[in-house]
């Protein structure tokens, strides 16, 4: 047990819960269109964001909601923002796969597979380029890996040596893609071509996440440039929601059962005294009531506004 | 003094590089100002300011659009027009949706300058697009100047504009030469056209070298025809109100645009006016054909491109 034990098994409660009552919301309407559920790859976005400071930021994903909070979004403005609501951490204008709070340095979750860590390079690399000792972190996951785009961030990344972390998450597929039949080669080995250090790491495991992301942070920080982690992990949910209704049959139960057996959230409770866990529940459970109660009530945006905010510099 | 558009354009990066010090340059062989475009920059200004980037167009693009999002304001020289359509998705999909989607919370002020769009003799299919239809269609502000001192003026405002802005500048217009005094050049608005020709008869819409052949064309009809030719700059936002009273004079309409002709700006702009305006004749534009790609024998090449002489005979049908 760390110091940091109890922190990694709240924020890991949070998002699964989160996910949870938000999966209810896609099924009661509330949520329209869906969301890509993060449950089981917790760990990662708990651990990372850990190992950064406040002023740090992050570029997330489709299946974003866990970095968001795991960043230190408030819950109630990001369910308030999957329901579409005014008060939304977007005013309602993002959505699941847009979420942003440059508050807490979240520069936006982005639906575009592989564009995120091109954006978070430039970031870092400006930060750096200003004064700031900011460390930008990207995550993507192992489909990420075959997008052309990323791997031209990982060479600029390596060649200005900008402060990131980039953040692999292996959960073994791209929708259906298995990744032994998507990547030829082994995933660190091709970050390791530009010239950063690459590791593969337990990414079930909250504590060894935040041990690898602390290095990478640190050295990021202190002008050694971009490190890569490869943090292997498992779906245990569908990809997106509308999997429930069609029914993709491509993970047996063997499988489905072997991956849920490492969970993030037994890993880090195992840890901590029961009565902790017990309290540290509670008070997730209250915080997401309140979130809940708090998007509901919030109110819709006005159709006047519909393109408001489309332009930081009005037209003529 | 002479100054050519292509040194207008240098002069207002070296301008905003020196006003403002969050504003840097990048592109491919921009130190040594492969297309002249940054000629001396990188001498005065070392290279932070002015960075060579692999050839890496789309993790360039949105690396911008990180940097921008970290308060430094990008422009990005683009050598060939058509990369745009490599890197399309990182400014229309990216940079120019982040201020609707985030609610407001970030501006990402990217400027990305393509410095001999259109024909370049010589250069073929695949270098030889002006796909400024397509920027505007998705709502980028997107700008084509004429002359050397608008060249100089739109680049100044869409490098201090808050939002991405794409500015093309014709290959044929690049050695356009004015007479100019240093001390004019001045910021031009986005969004606001100009009268390059007064007339009476007939409106010509015309963009970047066009407006040159246009003024061509209306002088070489003055005593028959009085043609007025309007430059609207900025293809989008588009000046309505510019062109507006412009029509309410002439109440004809034509409008010649380099750009294929399907989806293209010289429909737009014929729709928005007979939407908008009453017209006395059916309007009339001069495009490439639909779909064209630029064939590569010099011949061909031209044919595709709208002419002086095609300008002509339908500028004599209108007012028939
Ligand atoms: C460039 C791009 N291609 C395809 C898609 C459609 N798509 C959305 S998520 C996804 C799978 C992504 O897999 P991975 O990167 O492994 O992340 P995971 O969903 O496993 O978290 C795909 C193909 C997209 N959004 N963007």
């Amino acid at each position: 047990m760390t110091p940091d034990s109890a922190g990694l098994y709240r924020t890991v409660r949070l998002i699964r819960r989160f996910e949870e009552r938000s999966i209810e919301f896609v099924r009661s309407g509330e949520i329209v269109g869906g969301i890509h559920p993060y449950i089981g790859q917790e760990a990662i976005a708990a651990g990372v964001c850990a190992a950064l400071a406040p002023t740090d930021q992050i570029t997330s994903t489709h299946r974003g909601h866990g970095h968001v909070l795991a960043k230190g979004a408030d819950p109630s403005r990001m369910l308030a923002e999957l329901m579409g609501r005014s008060t939304g951490l977007n005013s309602g204008r993002g959505g699941s796969m847009h979420a942003a709070d440059f508050s807490v340095g979240v520069l936006g979750a982005n639906a575009i597979v592989g564009a995120a860590g091109s954006i978070a390079t430039g970031a870092a690399w400006a930060a750096r380029r200003q004064g700031r000792d900011t460390v930008v972190a990207t995550f993507f996951g192992d489909g990420a890996m075959n997008e052309g785009m990323l791997l031209e961030a990982f060479n600029l990344a390596s060649l200005w040596n900008a402060p990131v972390v980039f953040v692999c998450e292996n959960n073994g597929y791209a929708t259906t893609m298995p990744v032994a039949g998507a990547v030829a080669g082994s995933i660190p080995a091709r970050a390791r071509a530009f010239g950063m250090p690459a590791f593969t790491i337990d990414g079930q495991d909250p504590e060894l996440v935040l041990a690898a992301a602390s290095t990478a942070v640190r050295r990021a920080r202190s002008g050694g440039g971009p490190t890569f982690l490869e943090c292997l992990t498992y779906r245990f949910d569908a990809h997106h929601t509308f999997e429930h209704r069609v029914r993709l049959n491509y993970r047996s139960d063997d499988e489905l059962a072997d991956g849920r057996s490492r969970d993030p959230l037994e890993i880090q409770g195992a840890r901590l005294a029961s009565s902790v866990v017990a309290a540290i529940d509670a008070e997730v459970e209250a915080v997401l009531d309140k979130a809940a109660a708090f998007a509901l009530e919030s109110p819709h945006p006005s159709v006047e506004g519909a393109l408001d905010y489309l332009y930081a510099m009005r037209l003529p | 003094m002479k100054l050519s558009y292509l040194k207008a354009l240098n002069r207002a990066l070296g301008d905003e590089l020196a006003a403002d010090e969050r504003v840097f340059l990048m592109g491919e062989d921009i130190r040594v100002a492969a297309s002249n475009l940054t000629a001396g920059l990188h001498a005065r200004f070392g290279d932070d300011r002015v960075l060579d980037t692999p050839l890496s167009e789309q993790a360039f693009t949105n690396f911008a659009t990180g940097a921008a999002l970290a308060g430094l304001r990008p422009v990005i020289e683009f050598q060939i027009p058509s990369l745009l359509f490599l890197v399309f998705e990182q400014i229309a999909n990216q940079a120019h949706k982040f201020s609707l989607m985030t609610g407001g919370q970030c501006r990402v002020p990217v400027t990305y300058v393509v410095p001999g769009s259109g024909s370049r003799t010589g250069w073929a299919g695949q270098h030889s697009d002006h796909p400024y239809s397509l920027f505007a269609h998705v709502g980028v502000k997107t700008v084509v100047p004429a002359t050397p001192a608008d060249a100089y003026g739109l680049l100044v405002s869409a490098i201090r504009d808050d939002d991405p802005v794409v500015v093309f500048a014709p290959a044929a217009a690049l050695g356009v030469r004015d007479d100019l005094d240093f001390a004019s050049l001045a910021p031009v608005p986005l969004g606001v056209g100009r009268v390059a020709r007064a007339g009476s008869d007939v409106t010509v819409v015309a963009l970047g070298h066009l407006v040159h052949e246009a003024v061509a064309v209306a002088e070489e009809l003055a005593g028959q025809v009085s043609v007025e030719v309007f430059d609207p700059r900025t293809v989008y936002p588009f000046d309505w109100n510019g062109l507006g009273a412009s029509l309410a004079k002439t109440r004809r309409l034509v409008v010649i645009d380099d750009s294929n002709r399907s989806c293209g700006f010289a429909g737009e702009v014929i729709a928005g006016a007979v939407e908008r305006f009453r017209l006395d004749a059916p309007p009339r534009r001069i495009t490439r054909p639909d779909g064209a790609v630029l064939p590569f024998a010099l011949a061909l090449d031209r044919v595709v491109q709208p002419s002086r002489q095609d300008l002509l005979s339908v500028l004599l049908e209108v007012v028939a």
